[in-house]
């Protein structure tokens, strides 16, 4: 059962005991776990303090765990071969790539890059500054059990390229696994990189990454993320960016996969005339639930937000937003600006969205604004009288929905893999 | 009498007035001319009293009152209008109760009663029949969904009600068509008399058909290059600012 | 002379009326011990007289209470409020009040000044002892006679047209004993008691408040604003009101006042039920000013209010203004429940905090019905270093085809010190539901500021100007003699918080 309609109470039970598990795995492979032991155990407190997030967690709030609750993870296999399939299903891209299987780095199947320094972090395990488990219990999950991870760093002044992250869920047991990958990108002053970052797998597995990113002075880190997971799949994936003076994030989320997925970054503006552009769409059918969750601080004056999120909803599907601003004080000349759009496109999908703002300076200029509704039935008789059948005028008023987030994608190459995807999910829905 | 002498003002550390010497004695109309870029506004900003710009050196004085050390209302009350060339929207804000809270601000610091509602409206009422501006401009909020034009009468039916001694008409001129031109024009040269003087900054002659000044000035780099009488500004007009502004040089 | 004669005349009928009509209890009551327990509440239930129902709800609703948690979800910050230090049933204000006016916070009098309030009754809003007597009238120290003295006399009138129409208006405990069956109906049908942490308080203890009942079909043929503004002071820190419209019935409510009042009691928790049938319409508008606290924070009211209106009839509609510039605390939501297929909900809210308040209020749009529709307009101003929060929810559930809602919340920060927040939560269950939300925030923009000054206005009067734009489209929802004081207030409240 999915657990819909336990008890809060079972609930409850259901993800202690779930947490439970977690914590004994670490009890059991701690001895073996690379990097600084202290800070596993730190976060493993945490965790133990906390569990996995429930309803009342206000950060949780729109986003139920129960039905990842209800099961039991196993560790993944560490070689195998045979994921040949999922290789095949990833976007021709001509640029090197690293890929990941059931969250372990496969020298084998990678492409490494000479512009940039790339290594696994089960050989230089780092868990960087950024990540703050005593917050964020997945976090401190990750903190917890990471085993390997992406550490890429970038020279100063250096134009790195392009660089493909792919992570695969093979499914070789037929059992679910869950694996935290822990990933670190490093940008020095004026360094650029396009990052794209591919979840495709197969089964029902939990894909927990964390990412600490670290934009320097005037550095331009483009982001791009396509979440195309396993209809089983749990994607909880939590980021950490830290964006110096005149630094770019450029990052976008592209989420059609997985059964429950959450998206969640911190973004903090470090130094002035920083620039964080976190924008993403949702294409959700069936049951699925994804969930954006956003906080970005401003902590230094002169620096801009942007965020467009867009949601397209269709069967049973659940979407979430939550975006808060925070601007500190002294931030002045703060410019935010965030925009969330949902079409619910059925009768039983449903959108939940939370945009905050939380401002402690008063020369700045924020606002967000939040749309929920049905296309426009004007729309669609225009169309359908011009001669447009139905189904492709609602498939074209969607297209022209989802443009606004992604038409700011300037990366050829990331707009390409993304339009793809977004075909990808019309077939699904019309099959 | 408006006297500038030496003013040099900087914005975001730029120096833009490099030292402006001017004089308009009380009953006269000056028209500055002058490219894009020339410090045309820069110079009625700095005489109205805005706070981005530095006065670095020199003065300006109005009938013997450093304009300098005062607050911008403090320079509206000693009679000082500044038409904006792009006036700014007030949302929620009426345009009668606007003015009239303007005008009574203005009467108090000089010692004058104050007008309740109804001696305002009718105050108002017969400027705007006056100046051909419909009455429900009033009522509507400062500038908010005005056109261009219409923002630029506002100005105009502002300066009329508040009988100002000295107004800067900054690009006044720009964007309107020859109707509202003419309305503009129509409005300064109504309060034209012995105790009203004025700046007319424009970068167009055709302005100076309808108001005629008595002087023309023209800024160049920060300074006025030359001055002259109003076929001066026909001069420009024939053989454009580069010329007169190489002459000077 | 014949004058005088007649005043006191006045006088005694009034006072007599007012003891029949009046809105507080007989006074000559004693000190219940510190402390909520049942018996607290049996005390309280019997002195009023009323009938076993209401008690067994009472103690219901303190069951309910005593296994609650105090929220901490609002952006307010306070020390641990000790709910057994406080007396649940007395009347402290009129032992506790200033003796002369001189010894009354002289920035409060000047504020009454500032807001032209008439002498006489600057005291009895501050609570000064005695105040308001013309005479010593036994056990009515506390009833401002005096300075409402036309007024009273004008609710007299007021209170025949009303009994013509076939309206009930009266406290809440006269109408358990005069009309029963009303109350039993209605009370805790909209809130009921065991809603929310305060709201059980409140249905555990609630000494008074007003009880509207408007029948079938009747205009109520005044607005009630002026009558209540008389008769609604020292309603006590639990007040409790209920305001029925029965079909195509509407009335227009208005609450507070704009003179800031002083009141010993630091904890208020007040619960508002509204309940619109079929096409009624209720407008329920409020000028909150409490006690604010000094410019440190020291003192000043927690509000702590539960407000919500049943949009239960077909095309009903609850509209709530609010104008909330007092109290240290603001903890509060008016929220409309729109069940009736094309019922109405409308929130329009100016909440302005300086020095160290802290307001976290807003509403909540609950769209049941099919093609209902809401309205949210919410201005908050901070300035000092105060705290502002708009916090609002709009939830579309599956069956309410066709609703609609716009939200526009905007916030002004004057001073670098202070913070405005939004937080939103929209749930649509709903396809052909349309939600709309914007919310922006700024400063007072200089180019606007040096426009106004350059035509002569000082900053202060700039700022007021400004600041009363942008609360226009609130503020114009108010009854017309209140937006002209609400205006006023605004202006007052802020300032000394420019420059």
């Amino acid at each position: 059962m999915s657990g819909r309609g336990m008890s809060a109470a079972a609930q409850r039970e259901a993800r202690a005991s779930l947490a439970q598990s977690f914590l004994a795995r670490f009890e059991g492979l701690k001895a073996r776990l690379p990097g600084d032991a202290r800070a596993r155990e730190a976060a493993a407190l945490a965790f133990g303090e906390r569990g996995l997030p429930g309803p009342r967690d206000e950060a949780w709030k729109y986003t139920n765990l129960r039905a990842l609750a209800g099961m039991a993870f196993h560790e993944p296999f560490t070689v195998v071969a045979g994921c040949n399939g999922l290789l095949d299903r990833l976007p021709a891209i001509a640029a090197p790539r690293l890929v990941f299987v059931d969250g372990r780095l496969r020298q084998d199947l990678s492409r490494l890059p000479g512009t940039m320094r790339v290594s696994g972090f089960a050989q230089t395990p780092d868990f960087g500054t950024l990540v703050h488990p005593e917050r964020e219990p997945l976090a401190a999950l990750n903190t917890m059990l990471a085993q390997d991870g992406a550490m890429i760093s970038v020279a100063e002044g250096v134009d790195a390229g392009t660089l493909v992250l792919a992570s695969l869920a093979a499914d070789v047991h037929g059992r679910p696994v869950a694996f935290h990958p822990r990933h670190r990108v490093r940008l020095a002053r004026g360094a650029r990189l396009t990052l794209i970052e591919i979840s495709l797998g197969e089964g029902v597995y939990l894909h927990n990454p964390v990412s600490e990113v670290l934009v320097g002075q005037g550095a331009v880190l483009t982001h791009v993320r396509l979440q195309d997971e396993a209809p089983g799949a749990f994607h909880l994936a939590t980021l950490y960016a830290d964006i110096a003076a005149r630094g770019t994030y450029d990052g976008f989320a592209l989420n059609i996969g997985a059964r429950i997925a959450r998206t969640e970054i911190h973004a903090r503006l470090g130094g002035e005339n920083a620039v964080a552009h976190l924008n993403g769409a949702q294409l959700l059918g069936g049951t699925q639930h994804a969930d954006f969750t956003s906080v970005v601080s401003h902590d230094a004056p002169s620096c801009t937000s942007r965020q467009t999120i867009k949601n397209v909803l269709s069967g049973k599907s659940r979407g979430v937003f939550q975006g808060r601003i925070e601007v500190a004080r002294g931030a002045q000349k703060t410019d935010g600006y965030q925009m969330n759009q949902a079409l619910l496109l059925s009768a039983d999908a449903e959108i939940d969205s939370k945009p905050e703002l939380e401002i402690y300076a008063d020369d700045v200029k924020c606002s967000h604004g939040a749309t929920v509704g049905a296309l426009d039935a004007d729309q669609i008789f225009y169309l359908r009288s011009r001669g447009v059948p139905e189904p492709e005028a609602r498939a074209l008023l969607v297209r022209a929905f989802l443009a606004e987030a992604l038409d700011p994608i300037a990366d050829e190459t990331a707009r390409t893999c993304l339009d793809e995807a977004v075909e990808r999910w019309w077939e699904r829905q019309a099959a | 009498m408006l006297e500038i002498k030496g003013l040099k003002a900087d914005v975001d550390g730029t120096e833009i007035l490099k030292g402006i010497d001017l004089a308009v004695p009380t009953g006269e109309v000056h028209a500055v001319m002058g490219p894009n870029g020339s410090g045309k506004s820069t110079l009625a900003y700095v005489l109205a009293g805005r706070d981005d710009y530095a006065v670095t050196g020199g003065s300006a004085t109005f009938d013997g009152v450093d304009l300098l050390s005062l607050e911008p209302e403090a320079r509206a009350a000693a009679g000082l209008f500044l038409a904006f060339q792009y006036p700014v929207e007030l949302p929620g804000v009426g345009n009668a109760n606007f003015l009239r809270t303007a005008l009574n601000a203005t009467r108090r610091a000089r010692g004058e009663p104050e007008l309740d509602a109804v001696q305002f409206l009718k105050l108002a009422r017969a400027e705007t029949r006056r100046l051909s501006v419909p009455d429900d401009m009033l009522k509507r909020n400062v500038n908010v969904g005005f056109s261009g034009g219409e923002k630029k009468r506002n100005e105009v039916l502002q300066m009329a009600i508040l009988r100002p001694k000295l107004a800067i008409l900054d690009e006044t001129d720009s964007g309107l068509d020859i109707d509202a031109l003419k309305i503009v024009a129509h409005g300064v040269n109504t309060l034209r008399g012995p105790d009203f003087s004025a700046l007319v900054i424009t970068h167009y002659q055709r302005l100076l058909d309808h108001i005629i000044p008595d002087r023309v000035h023209v800024l160049a780099g920060g300074r006025i290059v030359r001055s002259g009488g109003p076929e001066l500004a026909h001069e420009l007009e024939a053989h454009g600012y580069a010329s007169v502004a190489a002459e000077a040089a | 002379m014949p004058a005088v004669a007649e005043t006191l005349d006045t006088v005694q009928s009034v006072t007599q009326s007012a003891y029949k009509w009046g809105f507080e209890t007989n006074v000559e009551m004693e000190f219940a011990p510190k402390g909520l327990n049942e018996d607290i509440i049996r005390l309280i239930s019997d002195k009023k007289g009323e009938p076993d129902w209401l008690l067994e709800w009472r103690l219901k609703a303190f069951a309910a209470w005593q296994t609650m948690q105090e929220p901490h979800w609002a952006k307010v910050g306070y020390p641990r409020i000790d709910y057994q230090d406080l007396h649940y049933y007395a009347a402290p204000k009129r032992r506790a009040g200033p003796q002369r006016l001189e010894d009354v916070d002289p920035e409060l009098l000047r504020m009454y000044e500032k807001l032209g309030i008439p002498l006489k009754e600057r005291a009895i809003l501050a609570g000064v002892e005695g105040a308001g007597l013309p005479g010593p009238i036994e056990g009515r120290a506390d009833v401002a006679v005096d300075a409402v003295f036309d007024s009273v006399s004008v609710a007299t009138t007021f209170r025949e047209t009303l009994a013509r129409a076939g309206v009930i208006f009266c406290p809440i405990s006269e109408a358990v004993r005069e009309h029963p069956e009303l109350v039993r109906q209605y009370l805790g049908s909209v809130v009921p008691p065991a809603d929310n942490f305060y709201a059980a308080l409140n249905s555990a203890v609630f000494t008074d408040g007003s009880f509207v009942f408007i029948p079938r079909g009747v205009r109520c043929p005044m607005e009630l604003s002026t009558y209540f503004r008389i008769n609604a002071r020292n309603t006590g820190q639990f007040e409790r009101t209920l305001i029925v419209a029965e079909a195509g019935s509407a009335v227009s409510y208005l609450e507070g006042c704009t003179a800031p009042q002083r009141d010993e009691n630091q904890l208020h928790a007040a619960v508002v039920e509204l309940v619109a049938l079929d096409d009624a319409s209720i407008k329920y508008s409020t000028v909150q000013n409490w006690y604010p606290g000094d410019a440190e924070g020291r003192g000043g009211i927690y509000n702590f209010v539960t407000k919500r209106g049943a949009c239960r009839g077909a095309r009903s509609k609850i509209s709530w203004t609010q104008v909330e510039t007092g109290s240290a605390i603001t903890w509060k939501y008016p929220s409309c429940v729109l069940q009736g297929e094309g019922s109405i909900g409308e929130f329009y809210s100016v909440a302005v905090t300086t020095n160290r308040q802290q307001a976290d209020t807003g509403t909540k749009m609950i769209h049941i019905g099919a093609n209902t529709r809401s309205t949210i307009v919410s201005k908050g101003i901070s300035a000092g270093r105060s705290n502002n929060t708009y916090r609002g929810l709009v939830r579309v559930l599956p069956q309410a085809r066709g609703a609609r809602n716009h939200t526009q919340c905007d916030s002004l920060l004057i001073g670098e010190e202070c913070g405005a927040h939004t937080v939103p939560y929209i749930e649509s269950r709903n396809p052909t539901a349309r939600v709309e939300h914007e919310a922006t925030t700024s400063k007072i923009a200089e180019d606007h500021l040096f426009y106004c000054r350059q035509r002569g206005l000082s900053e202060e009067d700039a700022v007021n100007l400004i600041v009363n734009g942008f609360c226009k489209e609130v503020l114009k929802e108010l009854p017309m003699e209140f937006a002209v004081e609400a205006q006023k207030l605004l202006a007052v409240s802020l300032e000394g918080s420019v420059g």
